[in-house]
């Protein structure tokens, strides 16, 4: 078996065991019980998507000053996959909130920051589908990249001023957490890290094979005879 | 070249191709006008209401104009080519978006300057006692539109759709911007106005953040 193949093996099978123990090894939380469990997920989703978002912006940087396309393969992977578990983030959060808070949705100030980046992504991607040239298309990108990035700061100051309602934070100081709990939830978090990032290296190869099925054509429209074997030897 | 000097020489080229034609100034304003008006049939303010909501729509408008405004800066320059020549141009690429951001900002003070009489006469507030402090926080909301605009205006010339993209673009970017300008605008059409220094720092924060980031990122903005 190939060792990616292996590596997914695990990741699905830790990541059964994730969802065993949020069930069934962590404690029932004293007055929101089964609901509170959702926590596992989407706080550690909540996790892995701002790693994610991290590599996006050091891949922006390092494809700026580098310009090789690789630095622009990681950024895409990264944006989608941080986006799909940005996603999880929103969808979850509001099935925890209506049983707990009595509304689907609050303009709290987590919530409202969590959807803003997700827009944000959105429109980043929306900005990637609408450029031809890759090097353009890399090189724009990153520009909006880096103004998504450095603007959090600027964006959470002014929501946090404008609005609060989300649980304080549990685990950076914040109220007692069973033990339990809390190696349940850095579990899931780990776990689903893993996922995030062999989602990237996925994300990755298939945008590596994007480029070179886009080299060969312009190879084989250019000469005529193309040199197929040769070249796909170099990159794989 | 001083980078001042090319910036103002940009300056003076952009507003004298505006002034042939007045062509942005003059469909900008109209459409922000518009804009007021469609939000007076839309929710029929009464006197309080006007004042409660009058921020937040005064913003809007002006977002969506500038949105919209901001798009023929470097879009512009590629129906001639022009963009090459300024790409030759021995100035660094930051003049030149220096320059284009100071046209814009102009062009939006103009707009926002003709905006207001029209906005305190149809909504009824009285906006005369704020207007120094008013000016302000219109000034600060107009430039942190104008930087990253005018950044956007660039990225947006090579994509499809660009009159599309544009306000998907830059419209996210300034949430923080939004939130604070319409804020700070409406402690000063309270009882007893006050300019907030909280959010005029929010203000003052967003527009050094971007214009830093413009500056270290102009340099690519231009390239091919």
């Amino acid at each position: 078996m190939k060792r990616s193949n292996i590596a997914k093996l695990i990741i699905a099978l830790l990541l059964a065991f994730a969802g065993y123990a949020a069930f069934f090894i962590a404690p029932d939380e004293a007055t929101m019980h089964a609901i509170q469990r959702i926590f596992y997920f989407h706080a550690s989703s909540g996790w892995a998507a701002m790693e994610g978002t991290a590599i996006v912006f050091f891949a922006n940087i390092a494809y700026l000053r580098k310009r090789t396309p690789k630095w622009d393969w990681l950024a895409v992977s990264s944006v989608e996959v941080s986006l799909a578990f940005w996603s999880v983030v929103l969808v979850t959060g509001p099935i925890w909130a209506h049983p707990v808070w009595g509304v689907w949705w609050a303009w709290d100030w987590r919530l409202t920051l969590t959807l803003v980046l997700w827009i944000l992504y959105v429109c980043y991607l929306i900005l990637r589908g609408l450029i031809e040239d890759p090097e353009r298309r890399a090189a724009a990108s990153a520009i909006f990249g880096i103004f998504i990035f450095v603007g959090v700061p600027i964006d959470y100051l002014s929501i946090r001023i404008w609005r609060t309602q989300h649980p304080q934070p549990v685990l950076f100081g914040g109220g007692g957490m069973d033990p339990r709990m809390k190696a349940v939830f850095f579990f899931c978090s780990g776990v689903l890290t893993l996922l995030m990032i062999i989602l990237i290296c996925q994300r990755y190869r298939l945008e590596q094979l994007k480029y070179e099925a886009e080299e060969l054509r312009i190879a084989i429209e250019e000469r005529g005879e193309p040199q197929i074997t040769q070249r796909a030897k170099v990159k794989v | 070249m001083d980078a001042a000097r090319a910036a103002s020489i940009i300056l003076r080229k952009e507003v004298r191709a505006e002034m042939r034609t007045r062509e942005l100034l003059q469909t900008t304003v109209t459409f922000v006008v518009i804009v007021v008006v469609l939000f007076s049939f839309a929710f029929e303010p009464s006197a309080a209401e006007a004042r409660r909501y009058g921020p937040g729509l005064l913003w809007i408008a002006l977002l969506f104009a500038g949105s919209l405004m901001l798009n023929p800066s470097f879009a512009k320059e590629q129906a001639n080519d022009t963009i090459y020549a300024l790409r030759m141009a021995p100035v660094s690429a930051f003049s030149i978006y220096l320059g284009k951001m100071l046209a814009n900002l102009l062009f939006l003070a103009i707009t926002e300057a003709i905006l207001l009489p029209v906005f305190a006469v149809l909504y009824n507030v009285s906006l005369w006692p704020v207007i120094g402090r008013l000016a302000i926080i219109l000034l600060l909301g107009a430039f942190g539109l104008a930087v990253t605009g005018t950044v956007f205006s660039a990225v947006a010339t090579q994509a499809r759709m660009r009159e599309m993209l544009l306000p998907l673009l830059v419209l996210p970017i300034l949430i923080p911007l939004m939130i604070a300008a319409v804020e700070a605008t409406d402690e000063l059409l309270e009882a007893s106005p006050v300019l907030d220094r909280t959010w005029l720092m929010v203000l003052v924060a967003f527009d050094i953040i971007y214009f830093a980031a413009a500056w270290m990122l102009s340099d690519y903005l231009l390239e091919e």
